[in-house]
């Protein structure tokens, strides 16, 4: 084990990112273009990092897996970004976003990179207009604003609710812009395999080309990893179904450190499952909260119809148990009384594994049509996935995964523990510590975008000598050999198990074991039965079809093999960190009332494990965390 | 959520196959059997997956991501409608409780030259991108905007410009097309931008640019039969496409006059 360094500038919290700005090395721009950089990935963190280093005048090469970098997974993101503009004169500030956010993430992100989250927060939405990104306004023409996700200012922007939709088209067409320059690139179809490393630095990265099969060596001074989280090993998730831990994971193979893998954020109202046959789970707004009461009946096995069940025989509990939060109780809280609910017997539905959200009483308060204003496209959605009609009866919810905190360990430049390879977005681990506020992720993929990787990356360019490589260096060519060979060695199995049920079944381990409540037997359980699954894929996998060709089941068969890697490793971190804290409950850790039990005398650190060879346990680094600014206190919501 | 209203059904897929953009296709009949009326129609399509599979098949290949309506990734024609039978609604929005037992579905690609068949249901529509990438954007590097408020917008255009932004470009638009036109899609580009401030600089090029590479790419002129509008998901409105040619004339009009002035001087 040893202590790893954040890179952390010196000085007071206000000004390290402006000293680092002054002191960092430039890369003169007539150079630049004698650059090479990789960024893998086309969400928000990746199309804003190509669109604006191309813009400064590097070679960018985006590596984008779907058939247009429109289509993917920020485009999702509904409920808003924040920002703190302070624009409704409620007391915002960027001091107090750097303070919800170190409290929010339940005191485990460094406070330098929340800092200047919070810092370049306003330049963001200053972007996005100039862009044309449609935000929603007041009848004065100027921004409107929402108070967001337990936040007690107003400073979440959004489009309706399609603002990850709006945000990544503005994004997306900045890099557009830049393709057509020919700054930019732009490979469809790809899907990065493998990292490749040099003398000790990322020179490039090995790809399948989806459409032919072709495995493709890509050279670069730089590579930029925005490959988002991996939430997709629990199989039911509100991610998009190309989302996968395979670029991370294979990055981690080389050499670069994955962090805090057990923080993962389940977010308590999504629709929930209805079957065998589901595929994926649907988010409904956390804003869906602001006039919508969650119960459940106080009795168990009450069977009768929502509407038949009178008031005295309701239990809103977010309201009883958090009562100056009430429903707007962050994330992680309030999916876990949802789970108390249903494991006590008193969840609904036929299922009897979800709760009510309803929106009777915001409906005679201020009327149909100011209920259908706010959430309308809400409700439609729920209508057409359902069958139910949310202003006649109320909708029933359920928590599912949603975001990973954890992911590739950066310091202060993004970069990872591989010189070179910098991490963006929800790929790294940085910045929203054990559980992340609502609408901090669409902040956070377009800071580290456009604003914080066109620095730091032309600080390592220009601080560093790097020889020349072509593609036929012999590590391009071992590591083309090697995912050849993986490929091959999947088609050649022709087992009896589809790669489906592999990843239901992983699925099943994870969600049961290391999903919302954790404790030791479990996840002991968990870290025996996941080795055998594992072994099981790699003797009885069927692959269809040839590799030579668009073969959607080996994509996956590839994705679902780091999985089966990945769920490992987030059971064993969730197993050494004994505490709680956020999105990870430890049910050995908590107060007398049931809340996550933080111990910071011995768990105050970012847990980064280091790739050891296959079937060998992990390595466990730590990054001391230290709170200067935001005094270390019991996060409360009561 | 498992309704309680929730039904099994057993239906009879007709589904396109095809090996490859060159290769010849045909219609291949797959039971679809034990299928909930909750399931979504992709997920109908992942269990009949499922069954070709064991039943040592190649499985139907269909685009598809985010599941949610949104990404623009999935979409073909179910009995010959772009999305199915709902209006406003995607394929992996469109919930089986709308077929009934029995019933026979016949599933094709998009059909238009600009969009090569990739395999079965697949198609490529990078054409769309590049509409896109010849002009479809605000020109703004980044760091070098000012204050957001600086800039009010009228909230009613600011809405109409929103209500145009929102198409998801999955092409649906061109499919349902007779002439396979893209003018819907590049009328919401044009919409969204001409409609805002940012956007005035560049209005002009604009959509010269955007029209010349809807044409470079192949796209059909429009004949103004709306069949585009009626099958979009995203509901984008006809009046786009009117807006669309009034600023193409209006550029096109504007650049004979500095062209002439130009030669002139
Ligand atoms: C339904 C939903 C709603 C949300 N709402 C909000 C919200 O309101 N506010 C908010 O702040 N956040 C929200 N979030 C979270 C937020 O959307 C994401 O965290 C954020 O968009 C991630 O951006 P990113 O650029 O890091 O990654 P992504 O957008 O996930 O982009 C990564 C891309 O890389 C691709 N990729 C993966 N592996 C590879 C590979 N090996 N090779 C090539 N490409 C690869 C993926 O397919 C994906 O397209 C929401 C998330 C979901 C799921
Ligand atoms: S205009 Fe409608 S149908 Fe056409 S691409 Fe956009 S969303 Fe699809
Ligand atoms: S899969 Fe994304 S819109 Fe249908």
């Amino acid at each position: 084990m040893s202590t790893l360094d954040g890179k952390i500038p010196a000085g007071n919290i206000e000004e390290k990112w402006t000293q680092y700005k002054f002191d960092m090395k430039l890369v003169n721009p007539a150079n630049r273009r004698k650059y090479n950089v990789i960024v893998v990935g086309t969400g928000l963190a990746g199309a804003s990092a190509a669109a604006s280093l191309g813009e400064m005048g590097y070679n960018v090469k985006a590596i984008c897996i779907h058939e247009s970098p429109r289509r993917a997974h920020s485009v999702a993101a509904q409920g808003g970004i924040n920002a703190a503009k302070n624009y409704q004169n409620d007391g915002d500030s960027v001091q107090r976003l750097f303070y919800d956010t170190v409290k929010g993430g339940d005191f485990r992100a460094r406070e330098a990179n929340v800092h200047r989250l919070a810092e370049v927060s306003v330049n963001i939405i200053d972007q996005c207009v100039a862009q044309g990104v449609p935000f929603a306004r007041d009848y004065s023409g100027l921004l409107a604003n929402r108070s967001f996700g337990g936040a007690q200012v107003s400073r979440t922007f959004y489009a309706r609710g399609q603002t990850g939709q709006q945000l990544l088209i503005g994004a997306y067409s900045a890099m557009m812009r830049q393709v057509e320059a020919k700054q930019v690139e732009l490979l469809y179809r790809r899907e990065m395999l493998d990292l490749v490393v040099i003398d000790g630095k990322a020179r490039g990265i090995i790809c399948r080309n989806l459409l032919t099969g072709e495995i493709e060596s890509h050279v670069a001074d730089a590579v930029i990893l925005a490959t988002g989280g991996y939430s997709n090993v629990f199989y039911l998730s509100t991610n998009a179904m190309a989302c996968a831990v395979t670029a991370a994971w294979r990055a981690h193979r080389r050499g670069a450190f994955f962090a805090n893998p057990c923080y993962t954020q389940i977010h308590p109202t999504c629709i929930p499952v209805h079957g065998d046959n589901q595929s994926k789970l649907t988010l409904m707004s956390e804003s869906l909260r602001n006039d919508g009461r969650v119960w459940v009946p106080k009795n168990k096995g009450d069977a009768r119809l929502p509407h038949q069940i009178p008031e005295e025989d309701r239990d809103y509990y977010l309201e009883r148990i958090y009562p100056s939060f009430g429903n707007l109780a962050p994330r992680d809280v309030s999916s876990r009384q949802a789970k108390y609910r249903v494991d006590e017997g008193r969840g609904v539905g036929s299922t009897g594994v979800a709760v009510y959200l309803d929106f009777r009483d915001a409906i005679h308060r201020l009327g149909e049509s100011a209920i259908s204003a706010r959430y309308g496209n809400l409700f439609q959605m729920y209508d057409k996935i359902t069958g139910d009609n949310p202003y006649k009866t109320p909708m029933m919810i359920y928590p599912a995964p949603h975001y990973t905190m954890g992911g590739l360990w950066v310091d202060y430049n993004l970069m990872s523990t591989i010189p070179g390879l910098f991490v963006a977005g929800e790929a790294n681990f940085s910045d929203h510590g054990a559980n992340r506020l609502g609408a901090s992720a669409l902040m956070q993929g377009l800071a580290d975008g456009y604003f914080i990787l066109p620095y730091t990356i032309g600080n390592y360019l220009a601080s560093m000598k790097l020889d020349k490589v072509a593609s036929t260096h012999e590590a391009f060519k071992e590591s083309a050999q090697g995912i050849q060979q993986e490929v091959n060695k999947l088609m050649s199995i022709k087992g009896n198990r589809t790669v489906e049920s592999f990843h239901k079944e992983l699925g099943r381990l994870t969600w049961e074991y290391c999903g919302m409540g954790r404790n030791e037997a479990g996840l002991k359980k968990a870290l025996t039965e996941i080795p055998k699954l594992r072994e099981e894929f790699w003797n009885n996998v069927k692959v269809p079809g040839e590799s030579n060709y668009i073969n959607p089941e080996l994509e996956k068969a590839c994705r679902v093999a780091d999985f089966l890697e990945q769920g490992e490793l987030m059971c064993e971190d969730a197993l050494h960190r004994k505490e709680s804290c956020g999105g990870h409950f430890r049910e050995e850790s908590q107060t007398s009332e049931g809340e996550a039990q933080r111990d910071d005398t011995n768990f105050c650190y970012v847990a980064a494990w280091e790739w050891q060879d296959k079937n060998k346990k992990q390595v466990l680094h730590k990054e001391e965390l230290h709170f200067d600014n935001v005094k270390l206190a019991t996060r409360s919501y009561k | 959520m498992a309704s309680t209203k929730a039904k099994i059904l057993n239906l009879v897929l007709k589904v396109w196959r095809q090996s490859g953009p060159k290769s010849e296709g045909k219609f291949v009949e797959y039971p679809a059997k034990g299928i909930s009326t909750d399931a979504s129609f992709l997920e109908m399509l992942d269990a009949v997956n499922e069954h070709i599979i064991a039943d040592g098949g190649d499985p139907i290949v269909f685009d598809h991501d985010c599941r949610e309506g949104i990404c623009g990734s999935c979409g073909f024609m179910i009995d010959g409608q772009a999305h199915g039978p709902l209006r406003s609604t995607t394929v992996c929005q469109l919930h089986m409780r709308h077929f009934n037992d029995g019933d026979k579905i016949v599933l094709e690609p998009w059909r238009a030259q600009s969009f090569p068949i990739i395999k079965d249901l697949m198609v490529d529509r990078t054409a769309l991108d590049r509409v896109v990438s010849s002009g479809g954007y605000v020109s703004v590097n980044t760091g070098c905007a000012q204050d957001g408020n600086s800039i009010p917008i009228r909230k009613r255009d600011a809405d109409e410009a929103f209500e145009a932004a929102t198409c998801i470009g999955c092409g649906a638009c061109v499919a349902s097309c007779k002439n396979a036109s893209a003018m819907l899609f590049t009328g919401a580009k044009v919409s969204h931008l001409a409609l805002l401030p940012q956007g005035q600089i560049e209005r002009e090029e604009r959509v010269l640019n955007m029209v010349a590479q809807m044409d470079k790419e192949g796209f059909g002129a429009c004949s103004n039969t709306g069949a585009c509008s009626a099958s979009c998901p995203k509901d984008i409105d006809l009046t786009t496409i009117a807006r669309l040619n009034r600023e193409f004339v209006k550029a096109t009009v504007n650049k004979h006059n500095t062209d002439q002035k130009l030669g002139d001087g």
